[in-house]
């Protein structure tokens, strides 16, 4: 934190786990005889190695507990609070290493500037937290307690500070947390409901000033202090994008992961066999992750406990009468589930398949089906759909993990939008073939939506790649029909983006009112399957199968 | 060879249209969707339930199962991302292969969203039973893969709840691998001095 200096080879802390010297590979000079080597000549054990490697371990698991914590808030971007201008101007992290007996100061708790013991220490809330001026609207859940707990401390180590506490709300809502804050408050720590628009600082004598409204008197305070702390949030961890693209985890909108579900399975991630624990799944303080921690193990125990778990039975299945050995799927296939070599027909691993269905809606022979997502099964969708009054519709296609639960997330948020849209799921959005949409459009949609997980989330690894070229592929085909291709849309939604889904559906809804019936009607008659002379015989094929 | 829309053998297709309470029946004419969905191909019994997905409401569709020789059954009720482990297991208990059920989201996509719009919530549930019904004539019995689950779990991150729910793994006997990015686990919680309520070490 820079509050003193270390040498390049040190132990993190007293107490640290494992109790062993580290090297900070960025300031140690190495084992060039001239530069230094100073510390291998010293230790007796021989256990400076300084061209020791990182290595790659391989494991394998059967779950995994995702517990990748937190950052802290950097306040230097709330320059109002002078935190890189102001030496006194510390934040509560900063706070516990100087108060600690393990710290720089060895517990004496002093201000930066003239290393003198502050008297009137002023705390800020809400640092970096319930701030949508600066993108984090969120709660950031421990910090309230957090700062009661260090006016705590400071009235036990020195009963004459005095001390002024400027918060937006107290929340002191768990287990003994009020009492903390009673006691707090009766020990004579002074809390101002307001929070200050800046900080001033005296250049002469390096102290505070802070003014701050204090909105339950309704008067202006001046505080001069010796020191303040920032009581910064807490925000979600930088290595939370490479575990979920890892993982295929997504983020609700504060940033932290995205759980199966709110209430009801608060620890499971959406991808099988994998828990959260802790801070990254929500804030909380250390009470709740052990809980957290706990149920993830529970769960872990009950997966690995089964000894086997069952796959959806929603792989795809090739016919060898059908296949024409073109080998187009086994190039397309995200997880390489499918073999084939030239000459030879395809064939599935079915193990290796995670059921995307992207092979099935490329195969222009029909010789793949995917089990519980057929064409079949599909098409017919599509058509009851659109039996009745189908220019008063909007068809939708969603991909479970994100699109269609992104509608359950409106749904559950009770987000309104327009009753016209139909949506039907399917595992990804590159199930969805071509023909499908054809056949929407034939059976009279006025707007088609394909919809799926953001580019970089999709739950297959990169299938809805896949997606983007048909329906690019797609509007091409439209505008050669003369039919408008906006008429078909393509959206990513993720599982948390309820009020984009909401957003999105008004929006196909807006155009769909812009879409005429003769339009309509040219769609109908303008896709209809044309047979042409090279084309029968794969026509011909490709109705035996889907019909 | 299980009936199917393909093979022409008879389809016999149960619909249980829930209320779920009012979360449902609050913003869709649940009588007229059970109603209309007796008009569909192959549906030989549609049933409104007040929760299909309690005892009562699973009984009915056990029952019916057995009553009308059930081959498919349509749950039209909430999204299946929530409740089609349930009703595939009751389908299963009742003889059927749980990959014989379909479900129609009349809650999360319909009821919730449109709660001001009596009408058009109403036509769009009957579409979406519709449409799950027509899928069900084309559903097929599937059998899942058991697949191995390697006895060792991974834990990422070495802070307070990732040691913890290391420590609990292994002292219910299974092995666990713990990953940490810094030279010594602790985390966060391990350069805090106090911590709240309790006002003890943080190590």
């Amino acid at each position: 934190m820079g509050l003193s200096s270390r040498k390049a080879i040190y132990i993190p802390f007293p107490q640290a786990v494992p109790s062993a010297y580290t090297l900070d590979m960025e300031n140690c000079l190495g084992n060039n005889p001239i530069a230094c080597g100073k510390c291998q000549d010293v230790c007796e054990q021989d256990a400076i190695d300084y061209d020791d490697q990182d290595e790659l371990i391989v494991r394998e698991v059967g779950a995994v507990v995702v517990a990748i914590g937190l950052d802290v808030y950097d306040p230097t971007e709330m320059d109002e609070y002078g935190y890189t201008r102001f030496e006194n101007v510390i934040t509560s992290m900063e706070f516990e290493r100087l108060i600690c007996a393990g710290g720089p100061t060895d517990g004496h708790f002093v201000r930066p500037s003239d290393v003198t013991r502050p008297k009137r220490i002023g705390f800020i809330q809400c640092v970096g937290s319930r701030n949508p001026a600066i993108g984090r609207p969120y709660c950031s859940n421990i910090c309230c307690m957090n700062t009661i707990k260090d006016t705590l401390l400071l009235a036990d180590h020195y009963p004459d500070t005095g001390n002024v506490v400027s918060y937006q709300d107290i929340r002191a809502f768990g287990k003994s947390f009020e009492d903390m804050f009673q006691r707090s408050k009766e020990m004579g720590v002074r809390y101002v409901r307001g929070l200050p628009g800046d900080i001033e600082e005296d250049p002469e004598t390096g102290n505070l000033i802070i003014t701050v409204e204090n909105t339950t008197s309704g008067k202006l305070e001046r505080h001069e202090l010796d020191m303040v702390v920032l009581s910064v949030g807490v925000i979600p961890p930088k290595d939370l994008k490479k575990i979920s693209g890892l993982l295929t985890l997504s983020k609700t909108s504060d940033g932290f992961f995205m759980e199966s579900h709110p209430k009801l399975k608060p620890v499971d991630a959406p991808t099988k066999g994998v828990y959260f624990a802790g801070f990254c799944e929500s804030p909380k303080d250390i009470k709740e992750s052990v809980c957290q921690s706990g149920a993830a193990a529970s769960k872990v125990g009950a997966l690995l406990n089964a000894g086997e778990i069952h796959i959806e039975a929603i792989t795809s299945v090739i016919d060898p009468d059908l296949c024409t050995e073109c080998g187009i799927c086994a190039g397309l296939c995200p997880y390489s589930a499918i073999v084939w070599e030239k000459g030879q027909k395809a064939e599935v691993i079915e193990a290796a398949c995670a059921g995307c269905g992207c092979c099935g809606a490329a195969c222009k022979f029909g010789a793949i089906t995917m089990r519980h997502f057929t064409d079949d099964q599909l098409v017919a969708q599509v058509q009851a759909v659109l039996e009745h009054e189908p220019d008063e519709k909007v068809f939708v296609f969603a991909c479970n993990w994100c699109s269609y639960a992104g509608g359950d997330m409106a749904g559950i948020s009770r987000l309104e939008y327009p009753a016209s849209n139909r949506v039907i799921r399917t595992m990804c959005s590159a199930r969805v073939s071509e023909e499908m949409v054809l056949e929407a459009f034939r059976a009279g949609a006025p707007v088609v939506l394909v919809s799926g997980c953001h580019y970089a989330d999709c739950h297959y690894i990169n299938a809805n790649r896949q997606t983007v070229v048909r329906v690019q592929r797609l509007w091409n085909k439209l505008e050669k029909a003369g039919v408008r291709p906006e008429r078909l849309q393509l959206e990513w939604i993720s599982a948390a983006e309820g009020q984009k889904f909401a957003k999105v559906m008004k929006e196909m809804e807006v155009l769909r009112a812009t879409v005429t019936p003769e339009e309509i009607a040219h769609a109908r008659e303008a896709l209809k399957p044309k047979p042409k002379k090279e084309k029968v015989k794969k026509e011909a094929k490709a109705e035996s199968v889907t019909s | 060879m299980v009936a199917n829309a393909s093979n022409g053998d008879e389809l016999r297709i149960g619909v249980f249209v829930c209320d779920c309470g009012l979360n449902i029946a609050g913003a869709v004419d649940t009588a007229d969707v059970t109603e209309y969905a007796k008009t569909l191909q192959d549906v030989v019994c549609a049933v409104q339930n007040k929760y299909t997905c309690a005892d009562p409401g699973q009984n009915e569709i056990k029952d019916a199962i057995k009553l009308h020789n059930l081959n498919r059954v349509v749950v039209a009720s909430c999204t299946p991302r929530q409740h089609e482990p349930t009703f595939r297991q009751c389908v299963h208990e009742a003889g059927l292969n749980p990959y014989l059920m379909e479900m129609a989201n009349l809650r999360e996509h319909c009821s919730w969203v449109h709660p001001n719009d009596w009408d058009g919530a109403t036509s769009k549930a009957k579409d979406l039973v519709a449409s799950a019904v027509a899928r069900a004539r084309f559903l097929q019995s599937q059998e899942e893969m058991a697949v191995p689950v390697t006895q060792r779990a991974l834990v990422i991150g070495g802070g307070i709840a990732g040691i913890e729910a290391a420590l609990q793994l292994a002292e219910q006997g299974h092995k666990v691998t713990l990953v940490e990015k810094t030279a010594t686990i602790g985390g966060i919680m391990a350069q805090l001095d106090k911590t709240y309520p309790t006002m003890d070490c943080s190590i």
